[in-house]
């Protein structure tokens, strides 16, 4: 079954400017897709309609087969908590919570796994992601690349099966967006979900195994390999 | 739910100044209400005790409520007569068949009745006349519904039996007169009897319409004195429990048809100026919590704007609008509850100190220090509305929060 498609998707804004006009693809498990083009191309607005965030003015996104169109608001927050995660550019963690405490944010919200199971699932994304000596410090204690990857973990917690970024590594030095793409080349082969990730970076999008070029709110390329 | 108090104890947390300033406004306004209450409460229930021990509990009277029907009107039915400007027949009133209804009263369970003839009369010591009222009284039942011995500061009860035509009087009826123990006066009723009665009791109440005009003799003596025999006027009783009163007295009314009042509706305008007091209380620490109410309101507002991405996160993690709302309804809660506990201690601190306060001079009733009521249920009440309140200024900017759209915020923040 495709994992995520769209269909004929336009995002159109009351004062008449249009975002993304009839868009329409197809994601499956263990893809690894880059979505690149311009500035104001529309990429970022693309991404928050088939993250679930926002709603198109016509078209309908479909999760595992299901149409969202039609879902209130409270069953497209339940979608995106178990099977969608997000990362940012900005890492939009809780600067009050420990690294672990924002990892379990989403986790015990969710409420499927008891406390201790919660934690140790918590741990063992950051451990994966090389975090384990930070898991008790605050956000403010760590460097924009750790951020980063614990904003990864927390967007893994409920292990989604589609991952979307929105220009993750446009605060990172080289060597930290490096990672980052590895880490998200890592995700789609090895544990066959899908990653979405909106880059500006030509070198870094030539990691991913599909390419697809907005301009305009229209897909203009669309290329595997 | 776990989750959500953690959350808001996280983003309060940030602002401990202001949340410390918000918790001690609502803590202001708990110990002020506590402590005023407190005085009023002590003072109304302490006067109301008063009244309760002093007076009788339902007094039944020889008269009615509204003028009886007169025969004219109860012949022609269809209101074609009407029959204005009544005047008091000028028979011998008292209460009818008050040894039936006596017993009748006496048999209701924890009610004690006494009957009792009351009239003005002149005393007359020497040169001087007072006029005075004079409540005849069967003493062993009278006994059980008024304290007049509490305030006998000469002679006794007893002794209105003992001596022929014994009178009992105020002390500063007695100084009026010039009387003393033992002295006997002349008492003229107005119906012409002329009696020779002996003073055999002084009293102080503290009343002083009550020590300066009123005396007690026998039921028996001042029938004679009045030239009422047998006649009963008023019916006196006291109940165990006085929370009956007004019930009973309008039960009694039905059935008897003489006006029935109880103690609360000869004391109405005394309990209606508690009620205007208790206005007056509930309005001011209503205020004190408003502004409570503002600063909780004004926390809640700062830490929603400046949580905005943090809402629009968590919202993208998939939290729902109401989970947000509850989220900031929470924290104003927290910060109610805070308040409301700080204020409970400070309140009774504030008890406390009334409590140490003497005045220097003593009032009437003999006491020269705060009436302080300690209830348990006003730190409850004072509470409820603390954190009531709280919840209620919270909610507009926890509305305000769980409206805000992710997609704006993340776009803002890139
Ligand atoms: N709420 C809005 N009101 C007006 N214009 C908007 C609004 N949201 C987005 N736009 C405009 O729509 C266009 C598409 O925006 P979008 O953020 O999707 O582009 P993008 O490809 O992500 O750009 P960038 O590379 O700069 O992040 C932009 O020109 C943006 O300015
Ligand atoms: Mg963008």
């Amino acid at each position: 079954m495709t994992l995520l498609s769209a269909e004929g998707v336009t995002k159109r804004l009351a004062e008449g400017v249009t975002l993304v006009s009839d868009i329409s693809l197809s994601i499956e498990g263990g893809e690894f897709v880059a979505i690149t083009g311009p500035s104001g191309s529309g990429k970022s607005s693309l991404l928050y309609l088939l993250g679930l965030l926002d709603r198109p003015s016509e078209g309908r996104v479909l999760l595992e087969g299901r149409d969202t169109a039609a879902l209130p608001a409270p069953e497209l927050a339940a979608l995106r908590l178990a099977r969608l995660g997000f990362v940012f550019q900005f890492h939009f963690l809780l600067p009050e919570f420990s690294a672990l405490d924002n990892v379990l944010i989403p986790i015990r919200r969710r409420g499927a796994l008891k406390p201790a199971a919660a934690e140790a699932r918590a741990m063992a994304l950051l451990d994966a992601l090389g975090l384990a000596e930070a898991a008790a410090k605050l956000p403010e204690q760590l460097s924009g690349g750790m951020r980063q990857r614990v904003a990864i973990a927390r967007a893994l917690a409920n292990d989604p099966a589609l991952l979307l970024a929105d220009e993750p590594t446009g605060n990172l030095d080289t060597r930290n967006a490096a990672a980052v793409f590895d880490i998200f080349a890592r995700l789609a082969r090895e544990d066959g979900r899908a990653v979405v990730v909106v880059t500006h970076d030509a070198e870094l999008a030539r990691r991913t195994t599909r390419r697809i070029h907005l301009v305009d709110g229209r897909i203009v390329s669309d290329e595997c390999g | 739910m776990k989750l959500i108090l953690d959350l808001a104890r996280g983003m309060l947390s940030r602002r401990r100044r202001q949340t410390l300033v918000s918790v001690l406004g609502v803590a202001l306004g708990v110990a002020f209400f506590i402590a005023i209450a407190s005085l009023m409460r002590g003072f109304q229930t302490y006067f109301i005790q008063q009244v309760i021990d002093v007076q009788p509990h339902i007094v039944i009277k020889d008269e009615t409520r509204t003028p009886l029907p007169q025969a004219a009107e109860m012949a022609v039915t269809d209101g074609a007569v009407s029959v204005n400007g009544v005047k008091p027949r000028d028979r011998v009133r008292g209460i009818r068949a008050s040894g039936d209804k006596l017993a009748i009263l006496e048999a209701i369970p924890g009610a004690a009745a006494a009957p009792i003839l009351t009239g003005s009369a002149l005393l007359r010591y020497g040169a001087r006349d007072v006029t005075v009222t004079i409540t005849g009284i069967d003493p062993p039942r009278y006994r059980r519904v008024a304290n007049l011995e509490k305030d006998l500061i000469r002679g006794s009860l007893e002794d209105l039996r003992s001596a022929a035509n014994g009178l009992i009087i105020g002390d500063t009826l007695a100084q009026r007169l010039g009387v003393q123990l033992g002295d006997t006066v002349i008492a003229v009723s107005p119906r012409g009897v002329s009696l020779q009665m002996k003073i055999v009791g002084i009293f102080h109440t503290g009343i002083v319409t009550l020590d300066q005009t009123t005396g007690y003799a026998l039921l028996k003596v001042n029938q004679v004195l009045q030239d009422r025999p047998n006649v009963v006027n008023q019916i006196l009783l006291r109940l165990a429990d006085v929370t009956q009163a007004e019930p009973l007295a309008r039960q009694i009314e039905a059935r008897f048809g003489d006006r029935t009042e109880s103690w609360e509706e000869q004391n109405a305008n005394i309990l209606t100026v508690f009620v205007i007091q208790n206005a007056i209380m509930y309005s001011v620490t209503g205020a004190i919590l408003l502004v409570a109410a503002f600063g909780i309101y004004n926390i809640i507002s700062t830490v929603v704007f400046e949580k905005t991405r943090d809402i629009a996160i968590l919202k993208s993690l998939g939290f729902t609008e109401g989970d947000i709302q509850r989220l900031f309804l929470v924290q104003g809660i927290i910060a109610g509850v805070l308040g409301a506990a700080l204020g409970c201690v400070l309140g009774q601190l504030m008890i406390e100190g009334l409590a140490q306060v003497r005045f220097q001079t003593e009032t009437p009733a003999g006491n020269d220090r705060f009436l302080l009521a300690r209830d348990w249920r006003i730190f409850a009440v004072a509470s409820f509305f603390a954190v009531a309140s709280a919840a209620l200024a919270a909610v507009i900017p926890a509305r305000r929060a769980a409206r805000l759209d992710p997609v704006q915020v993340v776009r803002g923040a890139a």
